[in-house]
């Protein structure tokens, strides 16, 4: 839409001048670059939040009838050391169990899988989140302190009930969930 | 000098009604989802409507600017007629006639998967043709942009090509190979099914090939927008290019690291391992860099423009742009969107920061903000920039063009902040409901109600758009005179072997995706029983 202004030849000092103030940004750019990347190496040696570290399969064929993901297992166990193992499955427009019941103060051990298609696993104002990919078995660890009460949606489409896909999850006391657990295998909070 | 102008007004008018109807559909989506909105009834048409503004939005429109474009620059930066119009018509058909293969089915409820297509769900095998039809008459242009390169080339021996020219092969190559994970997925794992050769597939194996293609689609995405930053935006305000090497720096980056990175779409998934993971979260550092680089340029470029223009000071010379230039004014709202946008991609592309918004309306708002946003609206101004000279007449409507240009910035502001927040308070996302009325989502809905009026707002920029090319298809003759490009400050007189050609980049494009998801492709591969039964989607199957 305008003219250009007239050239300058490549030799005289304004050249070599340039080229020094883009070097410079240069740098400040690759060591921004560098920065991320150290930051991200940090996080990782510290496990803060870490992606999984093996992959596991599962067969969402034979899902109900044999395995840790049938009907009868799923929900929350306790286990010797303390901790407690929640298994759960996502499947065409929810998941089982519809409600998960957690303690609080306690390492939670999250294994979870599909029965179909890919559905995807958030807990609302947490940062668990992973995606329920059939064939894969999904893990995920957390410790919550304090009790709440949390959507858990579906954040992945999945078909055409995708918008219902909503189960719930419940933190609650350490000593309350420990009644409960002495006279059941396996909690869920469905009622 | 344009010859083909046809071809290139073709390109762009197609390209241009398929965003328009996609933008109506946006807008009924949000509109559909939003608490003025009650229960729909039948949320597959919801499903419906997001697959085919997604497949129009993500497949067919940038890929026709890039075209048509590609075909501009080349016949304007080589400033000799281009060689192959008629297979460029015949890849212009093909995107054509694979657009309507694809997007009757979509209609029809047979194909509501989404763009993304995420296996084992399958639906009418004409969907899938449809987008390989697309990608195929893609491929021709990838195919004439190297030909008239060479035959330059050979017929410039020594030359540099201009800087238009080889940003545009370089994107050109970039797409070539992006598209490749997704036509692996498509032809090897998604037809046999949907053709019914077979009744399983493997869910995560087509996942990682898609994020071959996720995330090097978007820098396809952004080439014509950064050509325009580059070889458009300092002529068209009166300046010069600060560097001419920096520019090739930038895009030979681009080729390089856009595709080893995709397995960071897959950080929440089970089938990838985290050694891979931390690898593509390495690499996708990387990919600041060419931006990095190019904000310095083109602010720097922006600046000489001003200080010729008799801008003083440090900040005074801002004052001095031509700011009622649409080109200036669009460059600085891309600008600023991208700032946003960059941040906002800073945040996903870190494992722990993005657990907490993955999946979640926030990554749709990023990227309507970026793409939507930073983006198209240079797609805006490239359009200007070259209508008089395919339509041979004048582009007068400079006001128009104004209130286009603001107000596709202040809607895309305004659609998307509240976007990303009701992300951040864990709104999922592809959802043709939400119960507004339970008490953890009653905090969401004046945000998104705050998104349908950044909707409205959109709508209304994009009919103006419209309007202001279909005045300047009916205005007064005019001779635009030759189509030119930036000129920089130190013009090359000589360039590099390394940065005026391509093999030696397209070996490590290659070598580093071979390197970074050979591991992960191989491993899922040699895995026996990974493939689940398919899952049939759509009505009448
Ligand atoms: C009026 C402006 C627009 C509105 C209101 C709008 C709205 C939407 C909505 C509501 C969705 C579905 C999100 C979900 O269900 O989670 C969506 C998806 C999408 N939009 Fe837009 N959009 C607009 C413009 C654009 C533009 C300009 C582009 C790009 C050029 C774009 C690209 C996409 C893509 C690629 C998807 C697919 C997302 C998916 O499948 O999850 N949109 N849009
Ligand atoms: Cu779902
Ligand atoms: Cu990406």
């Amino acid at each position: 839409m305008t003219g250009d202004p007239p050239p300058s030849s490549p030799h005289d000092p304004g050249a070599e001048h340039a080229l020094r103030i883009e070097r410079r940004w240069a740098s400040v750019a690759v060591l921004i670059v560098i920065f991320l990347i150290v930051m991200a190496a940090v996080a990782g040696v510290h496990q803060a939040t870490m992606p999984q570290l093996k992959l596991e399969l599962v067969d969402p064929r034979t899902l109900h009838v044999s395995g840790e993901f049938i009907e009868s297992n799923l929900g929350t166990a306790v286990e010797p050391d303390g901790s407690v193992t929640v298994r759960a499955i996502g499947q065409q427009y929810s998941f089982v169990p519809q409600c998960i019941v957690v303690p609080t103060d306690t390492v939670v051990h999250f294994r979870a899988t599909s029965g179909d298609v890919v559905h995807g696993f958030l807990i609302d104002g947490t940062n668990l989140n992973t995606m329920l990919i059939p064939g894969f078995i999904s893990t995920a660890t957390a410790r919550f302190s304090t009790p709440i009460e949390s959507h858990m949606p579906c954040h992945e489409y999945c078909g055409v009930g995708h918008e219902g896909m909503w189960g719930k999850v419940k933190v609650i006391d350490k000593a309350a969930f420990e009644k409960l657990a002495a006279d059941r295998r396996r909690l869920t909070c469905v009622d | 000098m344009l010859i083909n102008k046809r071809l290139i007004l073709a390109h762009f008018w197609l390209a241009f009604a398929g965003f328009g109807l996609a933008l109506l559909l946006g807008e009924w989506q949000m509109f559909i989802r939003s608490p003025l909105h009650a229960w729909i009834g039948n949320p597959e048409l919801y499903y419906r409507s997001v697959t085919a503004h997604g497949s129009a939005m993500a497949y067919v429109f940038p890929t026709l600017v890039a075209m048509g474009f590609g075909y501009a620059i080349t016949e304007a930066a080589l400033k000799r007629p281009m060689i192959g119009p008629r297979w460029a018509w015949l890849g212009f058909a093909l995107v054509a006639i694979g657009t309507v293969v694809a997007m009757v089915p979509v209609a029809l409820g047979h194909a509501s998967v989404l763009y993304t297509f995420y296996p084992p769900m399958i639906g009418s095998p004409f969907y899938y043709i449809g987008v390989v039809i697309v990608v195929i008459g893609s491929w021709i242009w990838v195919a004439l942009m190297s030909v008239n390169l060479y035959a330059w080339k050979r017929d410039n021996p020594g030359q540099p090509v201009p800087l238009a020219m080889f940003s545009n092969v370089a994107g050109s190559y970039l797409w070539a190979w992006t598209a490749v994970g997704a036509a692996i997925e498509l032809i090897f794992l998604i037809l046999p099914a949907a053709l019914g050769f077979t009744t399983t597939i493997d869910a995560g194996l087509s996942r990682v090939f898609f994020s071959w293609t996720l995330h090097a689609i978007v820098y396809f995405w952004l080439f014509p927008t950064y050509i325009a930053y580059y070889t458009i935006v300092p002529r068209a305000i009166g300046g010069r290019l600060y560097s001419d090497a920096m520019g090739r720096l930038a895009f030979i980056l681009f080729l390089i690291v856009s595709m080893p990175i995709g397995v960071h779409h897959l950080f929440m998934d089970p089938e990838v391992g985290s050694g891979f993971k931390f690898m593509h979260s390495v690499f996708t550092a990387f990919v600041a860099l060419p931006t990095l680089l190019t904000v310095f340029t083109i602010c720097a470029s922006v600046e000489i423009a001003a200080r010729l223009r008799g801008g003083k000071g440090a900040l005074g010379w801002i004052t001095a742009l031509p700011w009622r230039n649409p080109i200036m004014l669009a460059t600085a709202f891309s600008f600023i969107m991208l700032g946003f946008g960059g941040a906002g991609g800073l945040i996903n592309m870190s494992y722990q920061l993005d657990s907490t918004i993955h999946n979640t309306q926030w990554i749709t708002g990023h990227f309507h903000l970026i793409f939507g946003g930073a983006i198209v609206i240079m797609y805006f101004a490239i359009a200007y920039d070259l209508w008089p000279h395919l339509t041979g007449r004048a582009l007068a409507s400079f006001g128009l063009m104004r209130l286009q240009l603001a107000t596709w910035f202040v809607g895309m502001m305004v659609l998307t902040f509240p976007w990303h927040w009701v992300g951040i308070l864990g709104m999922p996302r592809r959802m043709a409901f939400y119960d507004y009325t339970d008490p953890a989502l009653a905090a969401q809905a004046a945000s998104v109600i705050a998104s349908v009026i950044g909707g409205a707002i959109l709508v209304i920029s994009g009919a103006l758009f419209i309007i202001v090319l279909i005045r300047g298809q009916l205005a007064p003759r005019v001779d635009a005179g030759p189509y030119r490009f930036s000129v920089a400050v130190h013009e090359p007189r000589r360039v590099p072997a390394a940065l005026n050609g391509f093999p030696l980049w397209l070996a490590l494009m290659i070598g580093l995706t071979v390197v970074n998801y050979g591991f992960p492709i191989a491993n899922l591969a040699a895995l026996s029983n990974t493939a689940v039964p398919i899952v049939p989607v759509g009505t009448g199957r």
